[in-house]
């Protein structure tokens, strides 16, 4: 009888989140030269975007740097929630604070902070001072998908695969590493997609020999909405279901 | 069958500052069954975790076959374990899991998936070797991580209560599977459990320990027969016990009043003298309940009847306000067998039945 009240609420629901987006993907294939009127389908604006090399070089350079902060910051990330959660050391609780404090504060004060840091020590604003800035804010993230998955680990795994004759790093290579994979690749994927998507702390520390793809964008609108950024946005929402759709395929094998 | 395979001398550990096991001595024997059984916080587990090797004693020695095991790492050790939750590799198949132990040691591949099959069709899960440990029930869970520690071959299979996960039934016929195994393979097993039936049932030796000592160590029959204190005597059984002070000694005999009877019973090794307490065990199998006119026996009322299907069991409360349990098979000869609740009775025991201990004040505080 009142079934339209509920599916109704639903639909706006979805609307006010979908529709931004669904916007954004039709009038990405619009003809039109102006954003706001609508004048037939076309691709142009895709070739647009290919053919404009600085963009493709910066979406690269996103690309690479996603990938090598997610990477590094899991590799970090991992062993620092191992250390965590296996040892005892001095400092220990200290750097749990400040793994806290890195997530919590304000991303301009850690981008303002960073910059002050590599003018200090004189490093050259570009790739290394990007990798570094990211792997930064992506740690905390790492450590904490990671310490989540290790404290439900039943750490008898580990002493039963030595009860059977693996050593310590065989154990880790053979039974830690497989069981973690899901929260690792977790971690990677977060830390991937907040390295993607940085605009703040990037625009501090970049340097004009790197321009990555958030700042390219950022700078395209601030002289008008260019309907390419339309086509790029819409590349972009592909790729992000493509990694979801991935992520969960492997997180659905890993349980089975 | 008395070789000693392992001992175990004079292991301490603490933890935060409280001992879990005291000074133990222990001598495990090749080739038997010996349960290590106490109620939880005992040092039993901690001494399972020893011998495989996941703690370090405070001091103390443990001899393998003549080998110091202290030095060796855990997965250097001639030794298995069967965890308690099984702890069986998530991310691998039945196979794989059992297969691991051997890929460690390099063996070759038709050499481990031979040895592999076996001991999977000795544990009836040939059938199941690709399936994930998740696929599988709880017993079956339970028979690949026994099979996955005995494909090893070791010399001493440690089991850490491996049937507690189970239900009443499967545990039952783990228990039996257990034993069949370990007759067949001839490896022999430290199994830990704070079940005293399935201790009793499964073991040749059995230990009994309590806050890290071992307050006893003999076969089942001795512990439950003739325990040495009164925990173990507790511990392993329900008791009836009758503080009774001595009132003569007489060679092999000795008289005693028990709430004012008097009674002639066997002396026991340890020293009694006139004027002296002890306590007179009785299992509740030992019990004979009478009828109320009676010519010996303490005068009672039957207060509970519980019937047990191969036995009867019957709370009396004696008129000094004392409870008696009393464990009858049924016998339809006896027509006096059946006795009424609140009926008025009399208790005793076939002589010799009894089992004297001396008075332990610290066991009767603790289990008060």
């Amino acid at each position: 009888m009142k079934t339209w009240l509920p599916r109704t609420y639903l639909f706006l629901v979805y609307a006010l989140l979908y529709l931004p987006i669904a916007v954004l993907v039709v009038y990405s294939f619009n003809d039109s030269r102006t954003a706001y009127r609508w004048g037939g389908w076309s691709l142009r604006w895709y070739e647009a975007l290919f053919s404009n090399h600085a963009m493709v070089q910066a979406m690269w350079n996103s690309l690479w740097l996603a990938l090598a902060a997610a990477t590094v910051s899991t590799l970090i990330g991992a062993l620092t929630a191992l250390a965590l959660q296996r040892y005892r050391f001095r400092g220990k609780k200290a750097l749990r604070g400040m793994l806290f404090v890195v997530m919590m504060s304000p991303e301009i004060v850690l981008a303002i902070s960073l910059l002050a840091l590599f003018l200090l020590i004189g490093l050259q604003l570009g790739f290394i001072s990007l990798l570094l800035a990211h792997v930064t804010f992506c740690l905390p993230f790492v450590v904490i998908t990671v310490a989540a998955r290790l404290n439900g680990l039943d750490q008898r795994l580990l002493e039963a695969a030595r009860d059977l004759g693996a050593g310590e790093f065989t154990t880790m290579r053979t039974i830690l590493v497989p069981v973690m994979m899901p929260a690792l690749l977790a971690g990677w994927l977060l830390g991937f997609t907040l390295s993607l998507d940085d605009v703040v702390v990037s625009t501090f520390v970049s340097g004009p020999s790197y321009e990555i793809l958030p700042l390219r964008i950022y700078s395209m609108v601030r002289v008008g909405l260019k309907p390419e950024v339309n086509a790029l946005g819409s590349l972009l929402l592909v790729f992000s279901l493509i990694m979801l759709v991935i992520s969960q395929l492997i997180l659905m094998r890993s349980k089975r | 069958m008395s070789q000693t395979l392992l001992s175990v001398r004079g292991i301490s550990k603490h933890y935060a500052g409280k001992a879990v096991l005291r000074s133990l001595d222990l001598d495990i024997f090749d080739g038997e069954f010996l349960t290590l059984l106490g109620p939880s916080g005992c040092g039993k587990t901690t001494l399972l975790r020893l011998l495989a090797g996941f703690e370090r004693a405070d001091s103390g020695s443990l001899t393998l076959a003549g080998q110091d095991l202290s030095p060796v790492p855990p997965e250097r050790r001639p030794l298995n374990t069967v965890f308690q939750q099984y702890a069986l590799f998530p991310h691998m198949t039945v196979f794989g899991n059992v297969a691991y132990g051997l890929k460690m040691e390099k063996r070759p591949k038709d050499e481990i998936h031979q040895r592999v099959t076996d001991v999977l069709r000795m544990v009836q899960l040939d059938q199941l070797a690709d399936r994930k440990p998740h696929q599988l029930s709880g017993g079956q869970q339970q028979r690949v991580a026994i099979a996955r520690a005995v494909v090893k071959r070791p010399r001493l299979l440690l089991l850490d209560e491996p049937l507690s996960a189970l239900d009443y039934k499967l545990r039952r016929q783990m228990q039996l599977e257990l034993k069949r195994l370990q007759r067949e393979l001839g490896i022999t097993f430290v199994f830990v459990t704070h079940d005293q039936e399935e201790a009793l049932s499964m073991s040749d030796r059995v230990a009994v320990m309590r806050d890290g000592v071992i307050q006893q160590l003999g076969t089942p029959r001795e512990i439950y027969e003739r325990p040495e204190n009164l925990f173990t005597a507790r511990f392993v059984g329900e008791t009836n016990l009758f503080p009774a002070r001595v009132t003569a000694v007489n060679g092999e005999r000795i008289a005693v009043d028990i709430r004012g009877l008097p009674r002639d019973l066997r002396k026991r090794e340890f020293p009694i003298e006139v004027g002296q307490q002890v306590n007179v065990l009785l299992r509740p199998e030992d019990i004979r309940v009478l009828a109320a006119d009676a010519d010996h026996g303490f005068a009672g009322k039957v207060i509970e009847r519980n019937y047990k299907g191969s036995t009867l069991d019957s709370l009396i409360r004696l008129d000094d306000g004392n409870l008696v349990l009393a464990s009858e098979f049924f016998d339809e000869d006896d027509p006096a067998f059946d006795y009424r609740l609140g009926e008025p009775v009399k208790v005793s025991w076939v002589d010799g039945w009894e089992w004297l201990l001396p008075m332990d004040e610290e066991a009767d505080a603790i289990q008060a």
